[in-house]
């Protein structure tokens, strides 16, 4: 990688970019412009860490996990709570923040694609929060296997858009997204989920979401007297990793980002992007992509919508091949085992995605000594996933 | 859309157009996340896919089409197939196979820097979009990186027919040939589905583009045999239109 590609607008490395269709090019640039403008507003900061306070519940807790940790049977492991945040996931600070933004960029109307429903919840409530309208597009499969999402997004009084095009999922959801953008581009802003997309995206998702890795650095300190040994995050776009991993990039802690494994290792049985993707552009980002030989996106399978995406947040691609960051996999079986093991040792149900990185820090701290410390974001709760967690233990 | 619904079609809807007065082809490579598309070219791109149209297919098509018409091809594509196959790769096949011009519609003048360069280099145009979202600058970019045409997007929104044309739109236009150079045509596309739409298009610009109104006759007609004339009829309408349209 030359200096030159590492100091483009936009870019983290040779991924990331900004591949859109010329109507939405100067919108970006207008949305960078805002959020480089009012990132440093001291205004705008005190009203978001105050919403982020008062009405998502930061900061959010960091704790030890004794029970699990002991069935590790190696490195302690500690949880940073995102589960607890308002709306049930990490979401909501990327929300609060870009809705927040929207209102002061003068639009009227937010939309938003969803794939677990989290994000959409998130905006929905940011939305009713703030006074904006709201329409969020999920795909139809997301829509049955994540239902109580869909009600939810509804009594907040937000349009939910089912999308029946593709393969039905977030992939497909963020299409149809960036399609009503393209459309209702001066009156609209798109509230995008996750660290992917065209630049500002990436960008600004991750400064969003890095209150996440702020709080829990300091919180470790406390609980620790130190920095954890290393961190654990799922990634599907990857905001709550970005988020989490912000604070360590420039220290030692060693970094795990965990994609899902799903059923297999054949295309169309995982989403797996470090272990079966090449660069590609989707959705406005250079990145690593599942793709076939003839360019075209692969379809993914994951037993929860979050992490069932063809491609990864670019900045991700990027700390990948510096290989400050290693990527695993962890499979729809494993994840639905690490569900059950922390609810019962601890108490607590998880998203099954943030199940992924429950089930690679149980694995990776019966690798390690017992001084040593594991962080792990749970980023979400998973009352969502009783239905498919249920019905996975009648098969079994 | 090239392979919808097969290659023989494709190529004999070709020959209807030209048979009907067009002058230039923009034959689609068919991508599986087409964001700039709306509902009909999303659905040609599935049947192509389908039907399992791979850019080498493109090429085959492209080969018969030049063969069998006079009509100048261009290469319309998102980045992602021509990547993966290798940009300069897809240059020189693209122009062995017949093409005259390449038109990347997620690939705006930032990201071109590198790429244009392969284009112009195989001996293919370059044409570059603007809309009505951009401001004069983008546009005199996107100018000086275009030849053959300029081609302006009508209204902000995705591909498809529309009822009307936007009431900015010669604004649009004009906005567009200040950036232009003085021999660099201007082309508008977009929504245009009907012969009223083609004859005040062609009143403001020197070429009108129609896109999903052609496809949505192939998606009407199965039979390839009928949607062959049926793009030939509408085709006739909207080429007369353009005519009538000229000063």
């Amino acid at each position: 990688m030359s200096a030159r590609a590492r100091s483009r607008k936009g870019y983290f490395g040779e991924y990331g970019g900004r591949f859109a269709p010329e109507t939405l090019m100067a919108p970006l640039e207008e949305l960078e412009k805002a959020f480089d403008r009012w990132r440093r507003d001291p205004r705008f900061r005190r009203e978001l860490d105050r919403l982020l306070r008062t009405y998502g519940g930061r900061p959010t807790p960091l704790s030890d996990a004794p029970r699990l940790s002991k069935s590790a049977g190696g490195a302690s492991i500690a949880l940073k709570r995102e589960d607890l945040l308002h709306t049930g996931a990490h979401k909501l600070n990327n929300c609060l923040g870009q809705v927040l933004l929207a209102t002061r960029m003068g639009k009227r109307r937010v939309i938003a694609e969803t794939g677990a429903g989290q994000h959409g919840v998130a905006t929905a409530a940011a939305a009713a929060r703030l006074g904006i309208p709201c329409r969020v597009y999920m795909g139809t499969v997301d829509m049955a296997r994540q239902s109580p999402n869909v009600s939810r997004m509804r009594l907040l009084g937000a349009e939910v858009i089912a999308v029946d095009s593709g393969s039905r999922t977030l992939k497909d959801a963020i299409n149809e997204a960036m399609r009503d953008w393209i459309e209702n581009v001066a009156t609209t802003h798109y509230v995008l989920g996750s660290a992917l997309g065209p630049h500002p995206y990436p960008t600004m998702v991750r400064e969003f979401q890095a209150v996440i890795g702020r709080e829990a650095r300091a919180q470790f300190r406390r609980l620790a007297g130190r920095d954890p040994d290393a961190a654990v995050a799922c990634v599907g776009g990857g905001s709550n990793a970005i988020g989490l991993f912000s604070a360590y990039l420039a220290t030692r802690v060693r970094l795990y980002g965990v994609e899902a494994g799903g059923r297999g290792n054949a295309p169309g049985d995982h989403a797996a992007r470090f272990a079966g993707g090449s660069a590609g552009v989707l959705h406005g980002t250079r990145t690593l992509l599942l793709q076939d030989a003839s360019g075209q996106v692969v379809p993914t399978h994951s037993v929860s919508a979050g992490l069932d995406y063809p491609a990864v947040g670019p900045e991700h691609a990027h700390l990948g091949s510096l290989g400050r960051v290693a990527y695993g996999k962890v499979s729809d079986s494993e994840a639905l085992e690490a569900f059950r093991l922390l609810a019962r040792t601890e108490g607590i149900l998880p998203a099954l995605e943030s199940a992924h990185a429950i089930a690679f820090a149980v694995r990776l701290a019966g690798r390690m000594p017992k001084r040593a410390w594991v962080l792990v974001n749970l980023s979400g709760r998973g009352d969502k996933d009783l239905e498919i967690v249920e019905s996975a233990s009648g098969r079994s | 859309m090239a392979g919808d619904p097969s290659s023989d079609a494709t190529v004999a809807l070709a020959r209807a157009l030209e048979g009907a007065g067009a002058e230039i082809l923009e034959l689609g490579v068919p991508f599986s996340d087409p964001i700039a598309d709306g509902a009909v070219l999303q659905r040609s791109a599935a049947r192509a896919l389908a039907a399992g149209t791979t850019l080498a297919d493109v090429w085959r098509m492209a080969e018969r089409i030049r063969r069998a018409t006079s009509l100048s091809l261009v290469l319309f594509s998102y980045v992602n197939p021509l990547l993966r196959r290798g940009l300069e790769r897809s240059a020189r096949e693209a122009k062995a196979a017949g093409f005259d011009a390449v038109l990347v519609t997620d690939l705006p003048p930032e990201e071109a820097g590198a790429v244009q360069p392969l284009f112009r280099n195989a001996d293919l145009e370059t044409v570059f979009l603007v809309s009505p979202t951009s401001p004069p600058g983008r546009m005199s970019r996107a100018a000086r990186l275009s030849s053959g045409f300029l081609y302006v997007v009508s209204r902000p929104g995705t591909t498809g027919a529309r009822d009307s044309l936007p009431s900015d739109l010669s604004r649009t236009v004009a906005r567009a040939r200040r950036a232009a150079r003085e021999n660099l045509p201007v082309a508008v596309g977009f929504g245009i589905a009907t012969p009223a739409a083609a004859r005040l298009a062609a009143r403001l610009a020197d070429g009108v583009v129609v896109g999903s109104a052609l496809v949505a006759k192939t998606e009407e007609n199965p039979d390839p045999n009928d949607a062959v004339v049926a793009v030939g009829r509408l085709a006739r309408r909207l080429v007369g239109a353009c005519r009538r349209g000229k000063p």
